[in-house]
């Protein structure tokens, strides 16, 4: 674990440097120290400051955030879903906050609002996270008996509310215009571009409370891989573990896609390559998927960046395109 | 002292359970005996706690099950079931020292390791204590899980140890090992609670033998009273012959074989 974290850092500090504008990691480590007001007197250029602190810090704690709020929170799903290819979308967070959003892009001029202003860009963002939290609370009720989720149940009402979801999604975007499909399709991809110190404020409570307390039920979860009969008979209080993850995860994710899009993958793969580095032991899982999350999608930032600057890629893409093998991978060592 | 009072169980229309009334003293093993469909799987869902009778209770050792909760109930009741799904791959020492989690907080303590040994070594699992459990066999599983649940229970000698037909799937040595481990706990002072198919296992090793059929409780009493030819063939519907065994004096059931002609 402690690899891991080391192994973050030392990326995090050379992002900070890496873009259509090269900063060198020297430089970076001194202006932090700087803005600490630990380091030396050395003078860097105003130029450098700006895109260090301005553009690219957000940016990286933007994807620090949602990268660890994805990956622990995919590790949490698939703890109570007893399955590790359960990721959060199914239980409808992620169709939720792309109908809600594309909604509010369809429906941008009956709003009065254009999307390229500040007011547009929290409608956008609010919505989605609204959007998020709808579908997973329907989906939550759907499966629930005298307040009691069934776990089937849930995973069979998260295909459906996403099923219909997808569709409406895909009927509004057929009858938008130009211009509001390119918004929609860059939505849906995905991107950290939108990071500003504003935005991650608002933000940071809704990922960094679940992020903090997901870790807890790391003893739960280990005990509903034995069933969830056997979890309740060692005091484990099934009902309350299942509430709390899916209301932990909707927040973190849904506040995750509310400011970067649909950013796919990272929940599914990440615990599931943390179990390879460890073992299942949630204790381990848990806090090990909010740093390998973090540290994937920082990387992934970085390619979405460089590889073809100065334009970005959107983020999704290359979550998807590098997932994809990965996840192949892993699924044919295993037979 | 477990206490079953009138339960009744009902699902969708169907009685699955009525009027059930027994009790099981300090230091006896039940036996449960019926067909298949008789009631004795859902029983054990009421004890366990998975199922709500309709009417009727069950009270542990004075106290009513629905007045515990849930961290005291699991320290003095533990239930080995039939299959378990497992997906995430733990190893074995791992999934035994699941068994502990009502006993700890956050870090196991020596003492917890000590009873995960001690229930390993009994179960004969110690061998496999580093090895992933999803590459063991059923019957290995299965001893694993037994290891577990006695962990849970090991420290409380007023516990509640319910064995839902837990030898099926284990050779003859095991099938044995564990109904003697099970008489070794009883003895010791807990109650056991245990559904078999084999009647002549029921009268090795059972203190008391309660019989269903059609969710009603037909015969109750040690099994010398009610393994007799009658009995065993209004619940299971086959033709035996009883006798006594002169070195354990328990009974022992002689199957007649059936015969069906295919003209």
């Amino acid at each position: 674990m402690l690899t891991l974290g080391l192994v973050l850092v030392i990326t995090s500090i050379v992002a900070l440097g890496m873009g259509a504008y090269h900063i060198p990691s020297g430089d970076i480590l001194t202006m932090l120290l700087q803005k600490l007001h630990l380091g030396s007197a050395r003078s860097v250029a105003d130029m450098q400051e700006d895109v260090l602190f301005e553009i690219r810090m957000p940016r990286l704690l933007l994807g620090l955030l949602v990268g660890a709020a994805l990956g622990i929170s995919g590790a949490a799903i698939q703890g109570i879903f007893r399955n590790p290819l359960a990721e959060p979308g199914l239980i409808g967070i992620s169709s939720g906050a792309s109908l809600f959003a594309v909604l509010i892009i369809a429906f941008e001029t009956f709003l009065f609002t254009s999307l390229s202003t500040w007011m547009g860009y929290y409608l956008l963002a609010f919505g989605a996270f609204v959007g998020a939290g709808l579908t997973a609370f329907l989906v939550y009720r759907i499966a629930s008996k005298n307040g009691r989720p069934n776990v089937t149940t849930m995973l069979l009402a998260g295909i459906a509310i996403n099923a219909f979801a997808g569709a409406l999604t895909g009927l509004m975007t057929y009858l938008s215009t130009e211009q509001q499909l390119r918004t929609i399709t860059f939505w849906m991809l995905g991107s950290l571009g939108g990071a500003t110190w504003d935005n991650l404020t608002a933000l940071a409570p809704f990922i960094l409370i679940p992020v903090l307390i997901l870790p807890f039920f790391g003893k739960s979860l280990n005990a509903f891989a034995l069933g969830e009969l056997q979890a309740d008979l060692l005091g484990m209080r099934t009902d309350r573990v299942k509430r709390w993850v899916v209301i932990l995860s909707t927040l973190a994710v849904g506040a995750s896609v509310a400011v970067s899009g649909i950013i796919g993958f990272v929940g599914l793969i990440v615990p599931h390559t943390v179990r390879l580095m460890g073992g299942a032991d949630h204790r381990f899982v848990l806090p090990g998927s909010l740093l390998l999350g973090a540290l994937v999608l920082t990387l992934a930032d970085v390619i979405a960046r460089v590889v073809v600057a100065p334009i970005e890629l959107p983020i999704g893409v290359i979550t998807a395109l590098l997932g994809t093998p990965v996840f192949l991978y892993i699924l044919i060592k295993d037979k | 002292m477990l206490r079953v009072e009138k339960i009744n169980y009902e699902v969708n229309g169907r009685k699955l359970l009525k009027d059930i009334t027994f009790q099981v003293r300090k230091g006896e093993i039940l036996a449960i005996l019926g067909a298949n469909g008789a009631g004795k799987s859902t029983l054990m869902g009421v004890l366990c706690g998975e199922k709500k009778p309709d009417s009727g209770a069950v009270h542990l050792n004075g106290k009513a099950l629905l007045e515990y909760d849930p961290a005291t109930l699991s320290k003095c009741r533990a239930l080995l079931s039939q299959q378990q799904q497992m997906t995430l791959s733990f190893n074995v020492e791992e999934i035994v020292l699941m068994g502990r989690y009502p006993h700890y907080k956050n870090t196991p303590k020596e003492h917890d390791y000590k009873v995960v040994a001690e229930t390993m070594e009994l179960c004969g699992v110690s061998a496999f204590a580093e090895r992933d459990f999803l590459s063991l066999s059923g019957g290995e599983q299965q001893r694993v899980h037994l290891a577990r649940i006695l962990a849970q229970i090991w420290d409380n000698p007023d516990s509640l140890l319910l064995l839902d037909e837990p030898i099926s799937a284990l050779d003859l040595h095991y099938q044995q090992k564990v109904l003697a481990i099970a008489r070794a706990l009883a003895r010791k002072g807990f109650m056991v609670v245990l559904i078999v198919h084999d009647v002549n296992f029921a009268a090795m090793y059972a203190d008391r033998i309660l019989m269903l059929k059609n969710g009603r409780k037909l015969f109750h009493g040690t099994p010398v009273e009610v393994l007799a030819q009658k009995e065993i063939y209004t619940i299971f519907s086959v033709e035996s012959n009883v006798i006594m065994n002169p070195r354990t004096l328990k009974p022992y059931v002689q199957l007649e074989e059936m015969n069906i002609d295919l003209e």
